[in-house]
């Protein structure tokens, strides 16, 4: 009860601003429009027999840019790891130490809420340009892909709270941890698979980028959707995805609980 | 010309107030050059992985790997430009007039637009400058040519005008934003508008494509800002680019005009906030 409660002021604190919201969403489609021209230019350049990149063809490689968009409205966290930091920096945690009120419990439900709207209000700018992108795509894959899909993207909103809130947390050792975000966000640009189908890059480091969880924030959900994961590999994949959620939610907690040890509050 | 020397040495001691403060937080200076090389870097990366696959940007466009690097370069270093000497400052010109602060610009006995545009140097975006210059000069390298003296100027001057044109879109946005009382920073308009000048314009072709290189060229001239200078360095001077470069100058001239225009009237429409 009291859960829902904090999700339901959250969704009307969130409804407030939902214009600007479904512009910013829009706007948030242009640099797909340069990209579409980007890698039309790429595919001829390649000349005359060449067809695909890494098994990608032109239509798989525009539909994959935006199925990660798609991953990146469900994993990204703006400003999470930071605003726990900022908490722990300047006191204001003590109001969970104090209340009967649970601190991760508390952020994933007001995440949830932000989630929530996003999508009400994004689901017609998303609408409109899948619709319009329409000859990107192969039609709708089979039930099963689609069903494994919908899991992935759950758990990436799940494995992007757990893995932000693990890193807001490391403020409780390190008062400034602003570098190590940027840090962190780099390699999540990179290393998610938000700029390119990470099976592009050469030798053994699509092994290391599967190995490592940030590829489930943008490329395993993508790559699910387009057949590109199938068989054992999608059961292994959504298994190690799950496992990282639970490996990040019991850093996470760990980490409070030893942090709240260390901690000392300063003023009133 | 009294008037261009006095000018220069408001901007000279803007320039030495922001080196010191930069080297007050030397740390911090650190920093921000190496998380602005970082995006650089991941950018390169992208294009080097895109190079492994494909000969060329586009069919018979001439921009292959060295060549397109020259265009990065040049990319390089207009937004290094951009950045050091005009985006935090025309970034905080709603703050100003939100809090009231311009009243303490528009009471001065100088420029306006000079003084908002100008008042500090963020001399830790020019670590990209130099990037921009070591790509630029080992793509040169390995294409092994040797743009002539007059190639080299044109170079320089369209890099200038690049710049212009930037800033001026940057004024016009951010007067703009007066108005229109938004929740989306300048940055962001910045990022969407920008997205579209990063490639080579041959990409956008095609019946879509056509009508947007078009439009991004004459009505909102971000296209030429690196196209331009980037093909008079990468290729001996060509007649059939020359309606462009002569377009360029003239973009150039009104687009510095048209956001000149548009600074005066957000001034026009702006009441003081402080009292």
């Amino acid at each position: 009860m009291l859960y829902f409660t904090i999700l339901r002021i959250s969704i009307a604190e969130r409804l407030v601003y939902r214009v600007d919201f479904a512009l910013g969403t829009l706007m948030r489609f242009l640099p797909i429009v340069s990209q579409i021209f980007l890698w039309d230019a790429i595919f001829k350049g390649m000349g005359s027999g060449h067809n695909e990149i890494v098994g990608y063809n032109y239509n798989e490689l525009i539909a994959y840019y935006l199925l990660a968009m798609v991953g990146r409205a469900f994993s990204s966290m703006p400003g999470l790891a930071s605003s726990i930091a900022r908490d722990i920096r300047e006191g204001t945690i003590k109001k969970y130490l104090l209340q009967p009120v649970d601190m991760l419990g508390f952020a994933l439900m007001n995440r949830l809420a932000h989630k929530l709207v996003y999508y009400g209000v994004a689901v017609g700018p998303f609408a409109l340009v899948f619709w319009l992108c329409r000859g990107f795509f192969n039609g709708w894959p089979d039930a099963v892909t689609l069903l494994a899909f919908v899991a992935s993207l759950l758990m990436s909103f799940l494995l992007g709270f757990f893995l932000e809130a693990t890193l807001g947390m490391i403020g409780f050792w390190f008062l400034e941890v602003s570098s190590l975000l940027f840090v962190y966000m780099l390699m999540n640009f990179f290393f998610s698979g938000h700029m390119f189908p990470l099976d592009m890059m050469p030798g053994y480091w699509p092994l290391v980028m599967k190995i490592i969880p940030l590829q489930y924030l943008a490329y395993f959900p993508a790559a699910v959707f387009l057949h590109k994961v199938i068989g054992w590999d999608l059961v292994l994949g959504l298994a190690a995805e799950a496992f990282w959620i639970v490996f990040f939610y019991a850093t996470a907690r760990t980490m409070f609980h030893y942090g709240v040890r260390r901690y000392s509050a300063f003023g009133g | 010309m009294q008037t261009v020397a006095a000018y220069f040495r408001v901007f000279a001691t803007f320039a030495r107030n922001s080196l010191v403060r930069d080297m007050t937080f030397r740390a911090n200076f650190l920093i921000d050059s190496v998380t602005s090389m970082a995006w650089m870097f991941l950018n390169l990366a992208f294009y080097l992985l895109v190079f492994r696959f494909t000969n060329s940007i586009g069919e018979n466009t001439g921009w292959q790997e060295y060549q397109f690097f020259i265009f990065f370069a040049t990319s390089l270093l207009i937004n290094s430009l951009v950045q050091s000497f005009f985006m935090t400052n025309v970034d905080e010109l709603t703050d100003l007039i939100r809090t009231g602060g311009l009243d303490f610009i528009l009471l001065k006995p100088i420029d306006a637009q000079f003084l908002v545009s100008l008042r500090r140097v963020e001399w830790s975006s020019l670590s990209n400058f130099f990037l921009g210059l070591v790509l630029l000069g080992y793509a040169l390298l390995r294409l092994a040519y040797v743009p002539s003296p007059i190639q080299v100027v044109l170079y320089v001057v369209y890099l200038a005008c690049g710049v212009a044109i930037y800033y001026s879109l940057m004024v016009a946005l951010a007067s703009a934003t007066v108005w229109m009382g938004r929740n989306l920073t300048l940055y962001d308009f910045w990022f969407y508008i920008t997205t579209f000048s990063r490639y080579p314009m041959e990409i956008y072709e095609g019946p879509i494509g056509r009508p947007l290189r078009r439009f991004f060229t004459f009505i909102i001239p971000v296209l030429v800002v690196v196209n331009v200078p980037a093909r008079m360095l990468v290729w001996p001077l060509q007649a059939k680019y020359s309606p462009l470069a002569a377009f360029t100058l003239f973009a150039t001239a009104a687009s510095l005009a048209a956001s000149r225009w548009l600074f005066q009237l957000a001034l026009a429409s702006y009441r003081s906030a402080s009292s």
